[in-house]
């Protein structure tokens, strides 16, 4: 009796641990290994490939891999634009269809939200296509008003045009979730606001903001992994121009390396470290928001 | 196959080998003879992206009731090669398959090809040795070539015509040519010089006479950085950086564009080009005409290789004789090479060559297309061999060469570094290199 009680939740708790196991720690294993191995040629001519261990080499190469930095660098230069962006317009949506006599609610959702469900490749080739300067909608209309079209693959710009991608796909996402934690607060707590003499703008910047916490620091916590992450937009655009270069960002840099040039196992390397600095620029960022939660909450 | 070739991702394979290459000890023997009757019964699988490929299988199946091929329509190239190889670990490969020449090493050295030499030996003579030389690696042949792509030049006739210029014998002419089309009309561009397409470059560079990997008693000799290659690249560079062709990448919607609407006026490219400019330049059908690549000497008849793919027989296949057989008979019997044309190949074999008659429907102002194109095939001359890691030299000319186009930078100086980051890439690899 006492044994099928303790074996319940296992069993419950059995098809996600399961999932999780085979789908995320295995794979997270399997990299680890692989990124201690390495391929080495045996035989003369085109010779045979055999895998050996080679401890920490790919390591050590991936440390010294300049490529890599400078892949983060521009995906910083990226994050600057994308991250503020999309957390800004998502706080700025989610408050307008908060804030009472707005009309047309239900429609602004669906609309803002719709992007979202648009795959980030296919959002990039439609994207690109508006950029390509010869078959661009945008170009054409600056022309038609007698300007010169605008650059979307500059080497400032191109951080623009990829970003512009990123923040019209997840702002989506980011307001529906700010939107259900603002339907969530008291309507109490604006009644003594007004009462208090509070403009819709004051109960927006003082009362909603601060309640908004929590979600704003999981949608931003979220944005930041997704930068760390970036990669489907500036890989699916890069054949349109020559900007964009097979290593631009880190994952773009990671795919180069095992899939481009047949190194899955620096690539595994490479990953491991990319996944350990995105466990630790998390840990800061949710570390930065408690603080300050803390802080303000004395 | 008529299309681009993409090198990108033979890389999964050596992945996916690797994932069951712990306890390879010793390489199969994988150069021995084949053995067994090939005339005995069998049961084939054929893996292939071909489109209507299934037509040539059908004619082999109607000829040899014995001995069934299954056709597999399974992704296409470089995903068909990852593919193959888990295949061949998981013990369920097929017996002969479609691989692009440059993929060929790849599969090799994962040990996963059986060597041919012995049973195809008898055919050899009915392809030109160039083509030959793109399935033969180290003196032994692992696969029989299918279809090639040799260059030529594509133009729209009628704005040459319009405009009052003369097609280019020489790469001089063709780059004065691109300046006078500047000067005649601003709007249009002779071409464009595409720097993410490496295969593309090699073409080029075979015409000029490149033998980017030789293999000598097991050292591997590595010239992408010879004056060949930086003699075309030089060229090429010059052109962009004075504005007299485009740098824009091909096969972007822009480019569609620009092919359709007489923006871009010419297109080096090679014999299945034809197809490509009917899918993305439908409203000028009729208008281009095709002629030879531009030489590098006034007189010369010579060019290069861009696409094209093989057929080969797993090395784990357990009827290798007859495998061998069927790939043999597809790519060299005289009904097989007729079927093969009518789906859209340009075969290797030479008899397949001279046997096509009707120009491509796209073509129609040029009913001796195929005609030329067989003369113009019998100057095509490629790599003694392709290298072991021309994945990554492939990659490093498509992550290079973008960046120098847009820099307006010395395209030569990106052949050293390709040169450099290729050898040491290939030493890492354990591969003795020489020189």
């Amino acid at each position: 009796m006492s044994g099928k009680r303790t074996r319940a939740p296992y069993l419950m708790a059995a098809p996600a641990l399961i999932l999780f196991v085979v789908f995320i720690l295995v794979p997270i294993g399997y990299a680890v290994w692989l990124s201690l191995h390495n391929m080495r040629v045996r035989g003369s001519g085109l010779g045979i490939r055999t895998e050996v261990f080679v401890g920490l080499e790919n390591y050590l190469e991936a440390i010294q891999d300049s490529a890599l930095y400078e892949a983060a660098q521009r995906m910083l230069a990226y994050g600057l634009v994308m991250v503020p962006a999309t957390m800004g317009l998502a706080l700025l949506f989610a408050l307008l269809l908060d804030a009472p006599r707005v009309g047309g609610k239900r429609a602004s959702r669906v609309t803002i939200f719709l992007p979202y469900a648009v795959p980030g490749v296919i959002a990039s080739l439609l994207w690109g296509f508006i950029y390509l300067p010869a078959v661009s909608p945008i170009g054409a209309a600056f022309e038609a008003i007698g300007l010169d079209a605008p650059d979307f693959f500059g080497d400032v710009s191109i951080f623009f045009s990829v970003a512009n991608i990123a923040v019209w796909g997840s702002v989506g996402f980011n307001m529906v979730v700010l939107y259900t934690q603002l339907r969530a607060i008291p309507k109490e707590l604006y009644e003594a606001a007004r009462l208090d003499g509070a403009s819709e703008w004051r109960i927006a910047l003082g009362v909603k903001v601060p309640l908004l916490r929590p979600a704003l620091t999981m949608t931003s916590v979220f944005t930041l992994i997704g930068m760390l992450q970036v990669f489907s937009e500036p890989a699916t655009l890069r054949p349109m121009t020559n900007t964009i270069t097979q290593d631009w960002v880190p994952l773009m840099r990671i795919y180069q390396q095992a899939f481009i040039d047949n190194d899955i196992y620096l690539g595994a390397a490479s990953s491991v470290l990319l996944a350990g600095a995105t466990v630790l620029l998390s840990l800061g960022a949710l570390g930065v928001f408690r603080a300050r939660s803390t802080r303000s909450g004395r | 196959m008529r299309r681009r070739t993409f090198l990108a991702s033979t890389a999964a394979t050596l992945f996916l080998a690797g994932c069951g290459a712990e306890d390879s000890g010793e390489p199969a023997a994988q150069s021995s003879p084949i053995s067994g009757d090939e005339n005995a019964a069998a049961t084939l699988t054929f893996w292939a992206w071909a489109e209507n490929i299934q037509r040539v299988v059908d004619l082999w199946n109607e000829k040899n009731p014995t001995q069934k091929v299954t056709l597999s329509g399974q992704a296409a190239s470089d995903e068909l090669i990852a593919k193959f190889l888990t295949a061949v670990k998981a013990g369920n490969a097929p017996d002969v398959l479609q691989v692009e020449y440059q993929s060929l090493p790849t599969l090799i050295t994962n040990n996963a090809l059986q060597d041919l030499t012995s049973a195809v030996a008898p055919v050899k003579s009915a392809f030109a040795d160039g083509t030959w030389n793109l399935t033969s690696f180290g003196g032994a042949t692992y696969a029989v070539p299918q279809d090639v792509g040799p260059m030529m030049l594509f133009y729209r006739e009628d704005l040459f015509e319009k405009m009052g210029l003369e097609v280019p014998a020489t790469w001089e002419e063709f780059g004065k040519l691109a300046e006078t089309v500047r000067q005649k009309d601003p709007k249009r561009y002779l071409t464009t010089f595409s720097p993410g397409d490496a295969g593309w470059v090699a073409g080029f560079a075979q015409q000029a006479g490149a033998n980017w990997w030789t293999n000598q008693d097991g050292a591997w000799q590595v010239s992408i950085d010879d004056p060949a290659t930086k003699k075309v690249l030089s060229f090429w560079g010059e052109l962009v950086k004075s504005g007299a062709v485009l740098g824009d990448p091909m096969y972007t919607p822009q480019w569609n564009s620009q092919m359709n609407d007489g923006t871009i006026i010419a297109w080096p490219s090679a014999v299945w080009g034809s197809g490509i400019l009917a899918g993305v330049a439908p409203s000028s059908k009729g208008k281009w005409k095709m002629a030879p690549l531009p030489q590098w000497n006034a007189g010369e008849q010579l060019t290069g290789f861009w696409g094209g793919s093989s057929t080969a027989v797993a090395a784990s296949s357990k009827q290798k004789a007859q495998a061998a057989k069927f790939a043999r008979w597809m790519n060299t019997d005289p009904e097989a090479l007729k079927v093969l044309i009518e789906i859209g190949l340009y075969p290797s074999a030479t008899a397949g060559q001279t046997a096509l008659d009707t120009a491509p429907e796209y073509m129609t102002s040029q009913p001796d297309y195929y005609e030329s194109a067989a003369k113009i095939a019998a100057g095509a001359r490629g790599f003694s061999s392709w290298g072991p890691n021309t994945n990554v030299t492939y990659g490093q000319f498509e992550d290079q060469l973008p960046t120098a186009v847009k820099n307006k930078a010395d395209l030569a100086a990106v052949a050293t570094q390709v040169q450099q980051a290729s050898v040491a890439d290939l030493k890492k690899q354990g591969y003795q290199v020489a020189g």
